[in-house]
């Protein structure tokens, strides 16, 4: 493995890691948070106990997530000097906020874990509500400053320097909005999502009905909400792209050569040295209507791009597909589940309906993977869109493979011990949780 | 605004040192406890961390951000040239960060615990072993960024007998620093002793380690004790240094909590403060001569401008939040907490 493959599978593989706990420590405190509230109001001991199930979990989340961050911010140096060294004042601004951000995060949830019967409850429970806004914000901060490498802003550049940085500019990189947005409804739709299935599978064996409904019910809430909102934000980020980078446009959509009344390209394998989609579904006229709002718009192919400058195309179609067509699937259940909720309560307890969700459960996760997979590889062969090409930024110290190798076995362990620690968790419910049979809680469940 | 941004990296560093270092350290002391006693040190040691332990490592994600905003180059070189010994600390800084969540959240109590403990305490070991390291190869002056070949390159940089003195010597601190604040934590009289015990041999440990640091200057031809003790500043703060480690240790047996906590952070400021002074504006020297300057490496001003404003505005929320998390654990004797799961065998509480 060479040293430039290495270091962007490592980062390739950091990233994909610590998305996932970043986005599941960002959005759960806020399913704390209405859990919580439920047992202030209801004082239903239940909702006390999911509350208290979930922080254990967020702990453990929030602390992985955290040191793969910390190791991320390293990273960065260790794996990109060329790049930092150049982009680190001008992308920084959202680095630097987001480190207050996190610290908030942190003290907020010192005070939350350990803050049980210390403290006004209320005061208690806006500390658990200060962690998931913290987190929130810390998320898109982050985001804020992947999206300045998609759409570089702030700066002038001139024979090879960077000058006339405006930090603030570059903030508010024209990418920033839409990649937020979607970023934000995606952790909230795969966290949803995937807490939902885990308490639809208890259901479904008939576990503790009481405490894994409530918190069902609060996880899938969020969870569908986002998954119907996701494909409008999906839309914005569709024509902001089209706008902004026509190479990945043209890299997910796999369309390669320049036309009016574009089709959109579903499914298919890609087939880059004859320039066309094997096997694909195509729907004239579709793409252009999806990029430009407009049906007869012309949209620009891989042909009108320097060969030197087109992103791989294979792996962002694909990857491209996998994400609309889970985010589809969610939106289908999320519609199935309001449907439920409004006119068929019958449905709310069936096995099938849980069992869509217990099926669903990566679905959002996997997306999100997807998702990151398209937005960092149809940038490709870029660092900075159009100005530092990733081959330019690695750096110079050989050996990388082994650094790449070193981090997979621990990310992989990791990744067990994390797995294996909410087995646990899980599996201690009825012993930590259970409520008496013959109580109003029994009843009631 | 650039001496903001300045004073606020080495403020980051130093409460780093301080409140991560006496973190490492209650992995470190739980390392060197007896068997024995080692249940109670380390149930005593989680009371008082617990709550404040994420926080605590916070200071490092500033100083590292400080770095690469503030200070693009010196990023990079360090990035480039300590590559090896950044990512050892990394892989300390995962398997510390996570052991320690595991082995507090874990539902179930079994052998898996003494899993994590293991890996806890040899991480938080291992992980200030590297940060010395590195603050002494920033001093050493072997780094050098044209370097011909890998081994002078990536690995001469930062292997060498001051750097792994160095190493020692915080590894020691931050020993000391955890024992120190350990004695106001405990629970009965015989733990207060045995905690006062060992701080007063933490003492002398890192007595031993400091001088040792001068032996390896000295190996490696480093005007080490004329940079410290060569002006007034360096002078005043290993002499005020000294004389607080010596009423430390008058009043350690003394029964209080704040003043020797108050004593042990302010000798580890002295210090830092000592090495820091004589160095500045230099943060890396480079072999044959040349440093990397805080003065001249600086980013751009409007960025310089930016990153002061955020660290000064973030401090406004940070600073008394993070003051009121201390204030509210502080207390020993709390009442145990009325949870069900206390009672449960199996379980355990947060």
């Amino acid at each position: 493995m060479d040293d430039f493959l290495a270091a962007r599978s490592q980062m390739a593989l950091s990233l994909g890691f610590h998305i996932i706990f970043s986005c599941i420590g960002m959005v759960m405190p806020f399913f704390m948070a209405v859990a919580h509230y439920f047992w202030l109001r209801t004082q239903d001991i239940t909702y006390k106990n999911v509350t208290r199930a979930w922080s254990k979990g967020v702990a453990i989340f929030f602390a992985t997530g955290a040191v793969s961050g910390t190791v991320l911010s390293f990273e960065l140096g260790l794996l990109w000097p060329r790049f930092m060294e150049h982009a680190g004042p001008i992308f920084g601004m959202p680095f630097s906020l987001e480190g207050t951000a996190f610290f908030i995060e942190a003290i907020a949830l010192g005070f939350f874990l350990y803050g049980w019967d210390r403290f006004n409850p209320w005061f208690h429970w806006f500390t658990g509500v200060v962690v998931g806004i913290s987190g929130l914000a810390s998320g898109i901060l982050v985001v804020a400053a992947n999206a300045w490498m998609n759409s570089p802003a702030g700066f002038d550049y001139v024979n090879g320097q960077y000058l006339n940085i405006d930090p603030i500019a570059a903030m508010f990189n024209d990418a920033w909005l839409s990649q937020a947005l979607h970023m934000t409804l995606a952790a909230f739709a795969a966290t949803g999502f995937a807490v939902a299935g885990v308490h639809a599978l208890m259901l479904r064996r008939g576990r503790n009905t009481g405490f894994h409904t409530r918190a069902f019910r609060i996880a899938a809430a969020f969870g569908a909400v986002a998954a119907l909102l996701q494909p409008l934000s999906g839309d914005f980020s569709a024509k902001d792209v089209a706008r902004r980078q026509p190479a990945k446009l043209a890299a997910m959509e796999a369309h390669f050569h320049t036309e009016k009344r574009a089709a959109l390209v579903l499914g298919g394998l890609p087939n880059e040295d004859k320039q066309r989609v094997d096997y694909a579904i195509k729907i004239p006229g579709m793409l252009s209507f999806l990029a430009h709002g407009n049906f007869e718009q012309e949209v620009t192919g891989l042909d009108r791009i320097a060969p030197q400058n087109r992103p791989p195309v294979v792996v962002p179609h694909l990857a491209f597909q996998i994400m609309v067509g889970l985010g589809t699937l969610m939106m289908g259940i999320a519609a199935v589940y309001f449907l439920a909720l409004w006119r068929k309560k019958q449905w709310l307890t069936s096995r099938w309906l849980l069992g869509l969700f217990v099926a669903a459960t990566p679905a959002g996760f996997i997306a999100v993977e997807a998702g990151w997979t398209v937005t960092e590889v149809g940038r490709q062969p870029w660092i900075i869109n159009g100005v530092m090409r990733t081959a330019d930024a690695v750096t110079p110290m050989p050996g990388i493979a082994y650094s790449f190798y070193l981090f997979t076995a621990v990310y992989l362990s990791l990744s067990l011990v994390v797995v294996f620690l909410l087995y646990r968790q899980i599996r201690m419910v009825p012993q930590l949780y259970d409520v008496p049979a013959g109580t109003p809680e029994a009843a009631h469940a | 605004m650039d001496y903001v941004v300045i004073a606020y990296l080495y403020l980051a560093i130093l409460l780093y040192l301080l409140l991560g270092g006496a973190d490492f350290g209650a992995g470190i002391i739980e390392l060197f406890t007896s068997r024995h006693n080692r249940r109670v040190t380390h149930e005593t040691l989680y009371q008082a961390i617990g709550p404040i332990w994420e926080a605590n490592h916070m200071w490092l994600i500033i100083a590292i951000v400080i770095l690469f905003v503030g200070f693009p180059r010196i990023y990079s070189v360090m990035s480039v040239s300590l590559h090896i010994p950044l990512l050892l600390l990394l892989l300390g800084i995962i398997a510390r960060g996570t052991a320690f969540v595991f082995r507090h959240y874990d539902a179930v109590h079994d052998r898996m615990q003494s899993v994590y403990a293991t890996i806890f305490v040899y991480s938080s070991l291992v992980t200030p072993l590297f940060i010395g390291i590195i603050a002494g190869s920033a001093l050493a002056g072997y780094v050098d960024p044209a370097a011909p070949d890998f081994l002078s390159a990536y690995v001469w940089s930062w292997l060498h007998w001051f750097g792994v003195a160095v190493g020692v010597f915080t590894v020691a601190l931050c020993g000391y620093l955890a024992s120190v604040y350990t004695i106001g934590e405990a629970t009965t009289e015989a733990d207060r002793l045995r905690f006062i015990r060992k701080t007063r041999l933490l003492i002398v440990v890192a007595f031993a380690a400091g001088a040792l640091v001068f032996v390896a200057a000295r190996y490696e031809g480093l005007p080490l004790a004329r940079w410290i003790f060569g002006n007034l500043v360096g002078l005043t703060a290993i002499g005020l240094a000294t004389i607080s480690l010596g009423l430390l240790w008058y009043v350690l047996a003394r029964g209080l909590t704040w003043l020797p906590r108050v004593l042990a952070g302010f000798q580890v400021t002295m210090i830092l403060l000592a090495v820091g002074y004589a160095h500045f504006p230099s943060f890396i020297r480079l072999r044959n001569g040349p440093h990397l300057s805080l003065l001249e490496q600086l980013a751009p001003a409007r960025t310089i401008e930016a990153l002061g404003w955020a660290l000064l505005l973030g401090s406004l929320f940070i600073l008394p939040a993070l003051g009121y998390l201390y204030y509210s654990f502080q207390h020993v004797s709390r009442p145990p907490s009325p949870e069900p799961e206390a009672a449960l065998p199996g379980a355990r509480t947060l």
